[in-house]
């Protein structure tokens, strides 16, 4: 738990009612492995800068890169300069560079030499001493899980995972949180032997996203959408997230990992525990995560997995006006590769709230355009006092929540033809964040390494709900990977055929999002 | 796109607004409040701008009120622009004649319906703005002393005059100060005995943060005058040693406290727009600048 004086409450100068004051982290320091790798350069220093831009760092702030290469601690100052500079949202400004370039260190070494980690030890002690960081730091581990058993034994070794005092430390760990139940409670071992839960953070940037968030303010903040949020009023729910482009370079880490592994484990079922969940008794981390983990304990895969799941792979076509390849063609991929780019999953609630309510989710690559939604599908009126002529254009109600892009809220419901009798036909009725009001609002990556160093953990999913959510798909990927054929499906178009049929099956039909 | 009217009512310009919405394609809206911007002709081009701006961050339709002669009949000429390059819509008015003591006749039909309304005075403001006939259209009141010809009699007016909903830009100038402070404090965690701060006389930024640090501290806050418009050192006397924050040249301070090096740390002198933002981030009386400016009344 965060304490009244991490809070600031002991501190005269601050005010609950005072909300101009900004949250700014007390003195820390960031320990980043893998500072070469593309999370490193293109999120993680840009956001760093970004943070420090908008007076958010504390003063004393330090930003420690440990990595093998021999570029030195200038290299590393220059490497990181030129992420900052070309990654940043905020405006460059070299003052603020400055600033934090009086805290970068970098520690030069591979992840088994012991001198290395000593280094590492007298740089974090030397920064304390001169920087002001206080002993607190953070360590990101921005590197293949592979990796993780070497460096957290390491940090444990050198005594680095121990603060002095009542100082922190805490560690920072990215997907993919293992491939399986199994290897995610290997992995979770691994960590959690050196770090209590409370100092383990995982990143799952979806939920640092601004329109995730409005899920609670929408759900929760709202009088009108409650009483319908249930099995009486919803038919069925979909959730997408389509992506118009390939897997571009990311060929080595893709393959053998698949659609289901990469984004339905985390993204899509955390986004359907929002959507599902019950009211929490208040949004701290403890409440949250105890709805949360209710939804994914209950959330049962199809008994039927050959009726109720499709995944394919996308084959050469024309994507947006531009010839592309298939998925087989992209460089580094194996000619036999089995590996999924489309999954779509129904999944089951069992609870009172959603008995008989449908939860399909999808993913893709390469699909019709880029676009994340969750839509939740209204069952038709009990009663139409119309001729069944005058409603045929009229389908189900439907309020559609958009994650990215064009982040917004749209309610799509029946309205009269203007000038005939009476005929009805579906409108849209659409809220906008506004087009430049989002690229103005903070990067889900500001807002989450601002919560570690704040010790603030709301948004972070804990290992229980990364090992409920693989109960999930565990039997779905074991059913896939023992076919020995995979379904195909042109570049550009929304999927395959047989993700329709299995939800035709239940007599519905995917929406165009 | 871009709308002129002249010698023209309120209904006709709202009625234009609506066309020139659908004309544009997008008869949805997405707007969030209502800022009326009561300005002369001098002020006129640099508020609108930075209410534009704004309107990135907080979609509004952005209403430029310009009071011209009070003499002779009345007249009312409006320019509306709708979509083109920003969210949000803006009308700009110009009054004349008789209509001028009674403007506020002229923008109560143009306000989003249930949306809050803000009213801002680039310029000099009415000594009590909750009681002035546009001020009390709006929830929020915001008025600049600095840009007043007489700042600090500027500020002590509207502290008397202070309502729920009032507050001056020069409150929101000293957030990056305060925010400072709080830090610094965070880190020391040692009561505070005494404090100096050293700025220009007449200092309407200084003179809020005196006041703020007095009533949140309970001690007394000591004024150093120099030779400054803005306020360049800031000293707090605590048991375990004194922190300062001074300004330096290029947006930034340096920032010492009892127990570590000194740092720099940045201290940007903000756009109009960047503290209108912060303004409307909050559309609720600001509680902590009401003490603040009520303990000035009684000082």
């Amino acid at each position: 738990m965060t304490s009244a004086a991490e809070l600031g409450l002991d501190n005269p100068l601050r005010d609950p009612q005072d909300r101009r004051l900004p949250r700014i982290a007390g003195p820390c320091g960031v320990v980043l492995f893998g500072v070469t790798g593309d999370l490193a350069r293109k999120k993680l220093i840009p956001a760093i800068y970004d943070l420090a831009n908008r007076g958010l760092l504390p003063p004393g702030f330090a930003l420690i890169g440990f990595a093998r290469h021999d570029f030195g601690e200038q290299g590393f100052a220059q490497l990181a300069k030129k992420a900052a500079k070309a990654g940043a949202r905020t405006p460059w400004r070299e003052s603020t560079w400055k600033q934090l370039f009086a805290g970068v260190r970098f520690v030069e070494g591979s992840f088994d030499d012991d001198t290395a980690w000593e280094k590492l030890s007298h740089t974090l002690a030397e920064l304390d001493e001169k920087q002001g960081t206080q002993g607190n730091h953070a360590f990101y581990l921005s590197i293949p899980p592979g990796l993780f058993p070497v460096v957290v034994s390491k940090l444990k070794q050198h005594g680095l995972a121990q603060a002095p005092g009542d100082a922190w430390r805490r560690v920072v760990i990215e997907k993919p949180f293992g491939h399986d139940l199994e290897s995610a409670q290997q992995l979770n071992e691994i960590v959690a032997e050196v770090f209590p839960p409370e100092s383990v953070f995982r990143i799952d940037h979806y939920l640092g996203k601004e329109t995730v968030q409005n899920i609670l303010a929408f759900r929760f903040a709202n009088g009108m959408f409650e009483p319908v949020w249930n099995s009486h009023y919803v038919d069925h729910v979909q959730i997408t997230m389509a992506e118009d482009i390939g897997i571009g370079t990311r060929a080595g880490y893709y393959d053998g990992i698949g659609a289901a592994r990469d984004v339905i484990q985390n993204h899509l079922l955390q986004l359907m525990a929002l959507v599902a969940m019950e009211e929490p008794v208040s949004l701290n981390a403890a409440s949250l995560r105890i709805e949360k983990q209710k939804i994914l304990a209950n959330a049962r895969p199809p008994q039927r997995l050959d009726l109720h799941t499709s995944h394919a792979q996308y084959t050469t076509g024309w994507a947006g006006g531009e010839e592309v390849a298939g998925y087989l063609e992209e460089e580094g991929i194996p000619a036999d590769s089995t590996t999924e780019t489309y999954a779509a999953i129904r999944l089951d609630i069992e609870t009172r709230r959603w008995a008989g309510v449908p939860f399909y989710l999808r993913v893709g690559k390469r699909l019709g355009r880029r676009v994340t939604e969750v839509a939740v599908v209204f069952k038709r009126a009990p009663h139409l006092p119309f001729q069944s002529t005058d409603v045929e254009e009229l389908g189900q109600n439907a309020l559609v929540m958009r994650i990215q892009p064009d982040e917004g809220v749209t309610l799509r419901f029946g309205a009269k033809v203007p000038g005939t009798v009476m005929e009805i036909r579906d409108v849209n009725m659409d809220f906008a964040y506004g087009g430049t009001f989002v690229e103005d609002s903070p990067e889900a990556y500001e807002r989450l390494i601002l919560d570690v160093l704040l010790g603030d953990p709301p948004l972070f999913p804990q290992h229980e709900e990364v090992e409920l959510a693989w109960e999930i798909l565990d039997p779905i990927i074991r059913h896939w990977s023992r076919k020995k054929s995979i379904d195909t499906y042109p570049a550009g178009t929304w999927g395959p055929q047989s993700a329709d049929a299995m939800i035709a099956r239940d007599g519905r039909r995917w929406r165009r999002p | 796109m871009q709308v002129t009217l002249e010698h023209t009512n309120s209904s006709a310009i709202a009625a234009a607004l609506v066309r020139a919405r659908h004309q544009s394609g997008s008869p949805a809206m997405d707007m969030v409040l209502t800022l009326i911007v009561v300005c002369d002709d001098e002020t006129v081009t640099d508020a609108l701008a930075a209410a534009t701006t704004l309107s990135r961050e907080h979609p509004a339709r952005v209403i430029g009120v310009i009071l011209g002669k009070r003499t002779g009949a009345a007249d009312l000429h409006a320019k509306i622009r709708v979509g083109s390059e920003t969210s949000g819509e803006s009308i700009l008015l110009r009054l004349s004649g008789r209509l001028v003591p009674h403007a506020e006749s002229a923008v109560l039909p143009l306000l989003l319906p249930d949306s809050p309304v803000v009213v801002w005075w680039p310029g000099p403001a009415p000594t009590d703005p909750s009681a002035d006939a546009m001020g009390a259209l709006a929830n929020r009141r915001l008025t600049d002393a600095e840009a007043a010809p007489r700042p600090l009699r500027s500020l002590q007016a509207s502290a008397k005059a202070y309502t729920p909903g009032d507050t001056d830009l020069s409150w929101t100038r000293l957030t990056p100060w305060r925010a400072l402070l709080a830090a610094a404090y965070d880190q020391v965690r040692s009561p505070v005995t005494g404090g100096v701060i050293e700025a220009g006389p007449g200092n309407p930024a200084g003179v809020l943060l005196e006041s703020w640090l007095e009533s949140r501290l309970g001690v007394h806050v000591s004024w150093k005058k120099i030779e400054s418009e803005k306020i360049q050192r800031v000293v707090l006397t605590t048991a375990r040693g004194d922190i300062c924050i001074e300004r330096d040249a290029d947006d930034s301070a340096t920032f010492s406290v009892p127990g570590a090096a000194p740092r720099t740390v940045p201290l940007p002198t903000r756009t109009l727009a960047e503290l209108l933002a912060e303004d409307l981030r909050r559309l609720d009386a600001d509680e902590v600048y009401g003490a603040t400016v009520q303990r000035l009344v009684k000082a």
